[in-house]
Formats: C-alpha cells, sequence, structure tokens
C-alpha cells in the first residue's frame, strides 16, 4: 500500500528557505508568486492492506518521528 | 566531577568537550556510545556535544534524540541529573523534549562560524556559578540551524522564570539586532529546564579554555560546574 506523509511549517514560524525560493522565483521573472513556504513530503509503503490500520502507523510514524509538532503540521494520506 | 560525553554519529566536537573537561575537571569523561542504553555508574554530568549526528538528516538532531542512550539521558535529567547540551546536543535536546522550542535555520541562512558574544542572565545556576550576573563573554559559535524559536506562551514562561540563561549581544552586553547573529527569538543562546538541570546553548564554550584558542571565556562554565560538585559533596 503506498501512503504520503507531507510535513508543513506551521503558519507563524519563519522560513528563510521558503523566502529565498519566493526571492529566486520573483528574480526569475516568474510572476503572481504570492508567497513560498517550504515543506517535507514522504513516501512510504506500508505493509498492511487495511487502510484504517496504514493511517495508525503513519501518524506514529510523523508524531515519533517525521514531524516535530512544536514548529510543523503534517497531513497523512494513503493512497492504495 | 564524573563527566560522560555521548558520541554520536556525525558528532565532531566530542574530543574538544573531552579536552576541556579533562582540562578543568581534571579528571577525563567517560565517552558513551548512542546505542549503549546505560551511563557509567556514578555521572554527575552528561555532555551532548556538537556536530552534526546522522549527517542532520530530516531534521538537526532528530535521530540523535531517538537513540537508545536517550532514554539514560532523560532518566538521568529526572533525577535531577546535570546535562549540558552545545549546539547540535542543544538540538538534540529540543527534539528530545528534555528542553522547550526548536531551532530553525538560520535567519541569514548562512552557516555562521565566528565570535559571538553572549551575556549571563544569571549565576546562581550550576551551570553559571564560575561568571556574574550580566558578564559578557566571547566564545565561537559554528551553526546552520541555531535560531530559537518557541510559542509566544513558552517564551514568556521561559522569561517569567529566568529560564533563558545565555543571550546574544554586543560586546558591551546589550540587546541588538546585529549582534542577534541567527535571528534567535528574545537573542536567546541558550536555555534552562524548569528544574535547572538541563542547559542547552548554541555557541561552543569548550573551544575558549586555553589561551592559545584566543580567549579562556568559555572556562567559567565548566569552572562553575565542577564547583556546583565540590559544593555538593
Amino acid at each position: 500500500m503506498k501512503a504520503r506523509v507531507t510535513v508543513t511549517l506551521k503558519p507563524g514560524v519563519l522560513d528563510p528557505q521558503g523566502k529565498a525560493i519566493e526571492g529566486a522565483l520573483k528574480s526569475l521573472g516568474v510572476t503572481g508568486v504570492a508567497s513560498v513556504r517550504q515543506g517535507k513530503v514522504f513516501d512510504i509503503e506500508i505493509d498492511s492492506v487495511d487502510a484504517a490500520r496504514a493511517e495508525a502507523a503513519l501518524k506514529a510514524a510523523a508524531d515519533k518521528l517525521l514531524a516535530n509538532v512544536i514548529i510543523e503540521n503534517y497531513q497523512v494520506e494513503v493512497l492504495r | 566531577m564524573r563527566a560522560a560525553v555521548v558520541v554520536f554519529p556525525g558528532i565532531n566536537r566530542e574530543r574538544d568537550m573531552a579536552r576541556a573537561l579533562t582540562l578543568i575537571a581534571g579528571r577525563a569523561p567517560t565517552m558513551v556510545w548512542h546505542a549503549d542504553t546505560a551511563l557509567p555508574e556514578g555521572t554527575d554530568l552528561v555532555v551532548l556535544p556538537g556536530g552534526f549526528s546522522y549527517g542532520d538528516y530530516l531534521r538537526c538532531g532528530a535521530i540523535a534524540s531517538r537513540a537508545p542512550i536517550m532514554e539514560a539521558v532523560r532518566d538521568h535529567a529526572e533525577k535531577g541529573g546535570l546535562v549540558l547540551g552545545v549546539c547540535n546536543g542543544f538540538q538534540i535536546l529540543c527534539e528530545a523534549g528534555l528542553l522547550p522550542g526548536a531551532l530553525l535555520r538560520n535567519a541569514g541562512l548562512k552557516f555562521i562560524c565566528r565570535d559571538v558574544h553572549l551575556r549571563v542572565e544569571r549565576s546562581d545556576t550550576p551551570f553559571t556559578r564560575g561568571y556574574n550576573a550580566g558578564q559578557v563573554i566571547r566564545v565561537p559559535t559554528a551553526h546552520g540551524e541555531g535560531n530559537y524559536f518557541a510559542s509566544p506562551e513558552t517564551l514568556a514562561e521561559l522569561e517569567a522564570e529566568g529560564r533563558v540563561l545565555f543571550r546574544y549581544t554586543d560586546a558591551e552586553g546589550q540587546v541588538a539586532e546585529r549582534a542577534n547573529v541567527n535571528g534567535a527569538s528574545n537573542a536567546i543562546a541558550g536555555v534552562l529546564s524548569q528544574k535547572h538541570n538541563v542547559l542547552g546553548l548554541m555557541p561552543h564554550p569548550e573551544n575558549h579554555v586555553e589561551t592559545i584558542m584566543g580567549s579562556t571565556d568559555g572556562r567559567g562554565l565548566f569552572a562553575g560546574l565542577v564547583d556546583h560538585f565540590v559544593q555538593a559533596a
């Protein structure tokens, strides 16, 4: 079973990397970009065929390691 | 003082730390491997040194904070034992939840490798009894992720409880935007746990302990710790 965990910085947490990317896009002439926030994506293969179990495992993975919940939010998707 | 220095893969300041401890405490620390599950019997001080544990993969200190030895470090801290984390060690302590907050990428995005001035906010802690409150010390710093962040509530709590132990200042001890090298909230360079027994700080006092290093301003931290255990004995 394929799954994806997306980790993003919480609103209000300074993201200097996102700002630098935003500036680079502007200097490349890409118009209409109001702001950029950088995050992380984890593509994960899950042994389980049970979607609920897979989701529980992914949440545990995110809480225990993939995200630092002081500064980051995460979202879990089971892709099947 | 019986010190234990924890060695994680990718750490590179453990020998500097051991040298400073040996020089000032007169006793070499025990080097403890990250995969060990116990600290040496009678350990007074646990030190998490600087470096790039696990190549800073995922987040600085994230993987090291889940290493087997960290359970023993947590037990030591819960019993009131002293823990010092420098640089990557500070990041590991935050990731482990032994200190509040997190260390973000430097506001200027650049790795900073130079001397900084720190104001010692209080001298009545085991880590700072070798200094005077308000004293300014000059120590080296070397990090890319030292920008201390905590929620406004946590920052207010840290300030109210006097748990900000070191702050980035200019040479005169004044907080200034230019002196806050990494953009840390409230110019915080070092914070204490609630029980004052766990300290994390970004700069490296262990690298300013001998005249040949250009300054001995870092000695006070180690000398103070030694004195703390002499007084307690």
